[in-house]
């Protein structure tokens, strides 16, 4: 089930708080094309939050206008603005007198769903999200703090909206079960090919899912919005150079696998490694190694080219 | 209704030997006197009571949820309540019957009173359990304020304010048997004729007073009971 994408405009939106000298957002405007993963990202009071809570409402939008698919969110109300659109929030808010089915099926019952069409639906995303079937007549607290935050992601997906708002959703997993909700959203993203808004402050996790990423810096500035390799190879001001660090060029190569970038003709020597591995990681091998070339080998094993240090440093040039 | 003029010696009926000796409890006497005494008093108690806290429930119900919807309200009203909870019962009794005179009224106005203070800050507390992020996501979602309020505060308050009927039914039960020092009902008027006696008659006193006792515990197992099945959600719930 493939729902089509919206483009979200930010039209010069500004957001001022009562008593706070500062402004949370100041004068944003951002095109988000359909079908984007896009991830705002800063230290905290750079209105990232603030940004995401304005798109379905939550946070009245004084100044500016924000579209989505070029209607304004003040057209429509706020109740219905928001059925048609996925939310994801770090806390989850599962009802916890709701089985998981039941809160999966919250917006469709909302929207009117005949039940036969919502339990369907339901089974559909548990199987999409990992969860088992037998899982919808389980409550929330008999569930993993993983498993939760799958629960969370069906439930924003089950009426299959245009559009997915993520608030900090990995914030509160441990490393391992948050690297692996990672994978799974980008994933996701890929499959359902909805707009997704995601809202970080770490930027290890924008470089790795966001198409673009938006950094707000403090007072709400947006300071960069670009893809994750063009910010890394050039950052915009210092702030934006100073919050991506200073290994960005090796992120940069940990942004390309060795089957993905052009590789020198195969001319034999040093140890093999396999296409899937990243750059960064040839490059770690290298000098751990010392050697001067690594070969790279494709599925079945047979060489596809040769990498050397050189020529990972030109890569960081293209 | 025996009650009605009560014999010099109260309640004793035909005497068999334990109730002359005044022994603990006779249960001869209790026997012949069910029917007579202890059933109406009982039937009575259960109808003070049940009339007091059903009252109370829906006013506390209709403060809790004015409270929850004017936050500003919350604390006078809770303040207002601990204070009509402070005034002793035989003074309250004392102050209302100038209005309205030594009746049911009377009683039932002073037990409403305080199964609704009882019941206020349970109930208001309840509403309030709702943790943020659920409210949060309830809204994002696209509930109404009003289907926030039904579909998720409203259930999520059901515990709270069980554990508040609870305490209101066993209190008033407890409080009801003051009435009879007003009227002749409920459960403490044969302990209060049994006590006017310069000996009094340790039977009866045992076994009105016993019915109350028995009488607030059935009450608080059957909502021990019903609470289970109306909140399945946490009993899992303290399995994980």
């Amino acid at each position: 089930m493939t729902g089509t994408a919206a483009e979200i405009v930010f039209d010069n939106v500004s957001k001022r708080y009562p008593g706070r000298s500062s402004p949370a957002l100041d004068g944003l405007s951002l095109t988000i094309p359909a079908g984007t993963f896009c991830v705002l990202v800063g230290p905290s009071g750079g209105g990232k939050t603030t940004a995401l809570k304005l798109i379905n409402r939550l946070i009245s939008l004084d100044e500016g206008d924000i579209r989505i698919d070029g209607t304004s969110i003040l057209d429509l109300s706020p109740v219905a603005l928001r059925r048609g659109i996925g939310y994801v929030i770090q806390q989850i808010g599962l009802f916890p007198h709701h089985t998981v089915g039941e809160n999966i099926g919250t917006v469709p019952k909302l929207l009117g769903w005949p039940a036969a069409r919502i339990r369907e639906r339901t089974e559909e995303l548990l199987t999409i999200v990992g969860l088992d079937r037998a899982d919808a007549t389980r409550y929330p607290q008999e569930l993993s703090g993983g498993q939760r935050q799958r629960v969370g992601l069906a439930r924003a997906l089950a009426a299959d909206p245009p559009l997915l708002l993520m608030d900090e959703p990995f914030g509160a997993l441990d490393p391992i079960t948050r690297a692996r909700q990672q994978d799974e959203i980008r994933r996701l993203h890929r499959e359902v090919g909805k707009t997704i808004v995601f809202v970080t402050h770490d930027i290890d996790e924008a470089i790795q899912l966001g198409d673009r990423i938006a950094i707000l810096g403090e007072g709400g500035r947006l300071a960069q919005y670009d893809t994750p390799d063009a910010i890394l190879a050039d950052p915009a001001d210092p702030f934006v150079a100073a919050f991506i660090g200073e290994d960005r060029a090796l992120r940069r190569l940990a942004l390309r696998r060795l089957g993905d970038v052009p590789l020198l003709p195969f001319a034999g020597g040093g140890p093999s490694v396999g296409s899937a591995l990243t750059v960064r990681n040839a490059v770690s091998l290298l000098l751990e190694g010392g050697f001067d070339r690594l070969t790279v080998t494709g599925d079945a094993g047979t060489p596809i080219g040769t990498i050397t240090l050189a020529h990972a440093t030109s890569l960081l040039q293209s | 209704m025996s009650h009605a003029s009560p014999p010099v010696i109260p309640h004793f009926g035909t005497a068999s030997d334990c109730v002359l000796a005044n022994r603990p409890f006779c249960s001869d006497w209790v026997r012949a006197h069910w029917q007579d005494t202890l059933g109406p008093a009982l039937v009575q108690h259960v109808e003070l009571t049940a009339i007091a806290v059903a009252i109370g429930f829906i006013l506390a119900g209709g403060l809790a949820l004015f409270a929850h919807r004017i936050r500003r309200a919350e604390q006078p009203i809770g303040v207002v309540a601990t204070l009509v909870y402070t005034i002793p019962s035989l003074a309250l009794f004392q102050i209302l019957v100038p209005f309205t005179g030594i009746t049911t009224t009377t009683v039932e106005i002073a037990l409403v009173g305080y199964s609704l203070v009882v019941l206020y800050p349970n109930m208001a507390a309840g509403l309030n359990h709702a943790p943020a992020d659920v409210v949060e996501a309830a809204r994002g979602m696209g509930l109404t304020e009003r289907q926030i309020l039904l579909r998720i505060e409203l259930p999520l308050a059901v515990p709270a304010v069980l554990s508040g009927l609870r305490l209101a039914v066993v209190s008033t039960i407890s409080i009801a048997t003051i009435a009879a020092f007003l009227m002749p009902r409920g459960l403490g008027y044969p302990i209060f004729v049994a006590l006017r006696d310069p000996a009094p008659f340790k039977t009866e006193i045992y076994a009105a007073g016993g019915l109350a006792v028995a009488l607030a515990l059935v009450c608080d197992t059957a909502l021990v009971v019903a609470s289970r099945a109306l909140v399945p959600w946490t009993r899992k719930g303290l399995a994980a």
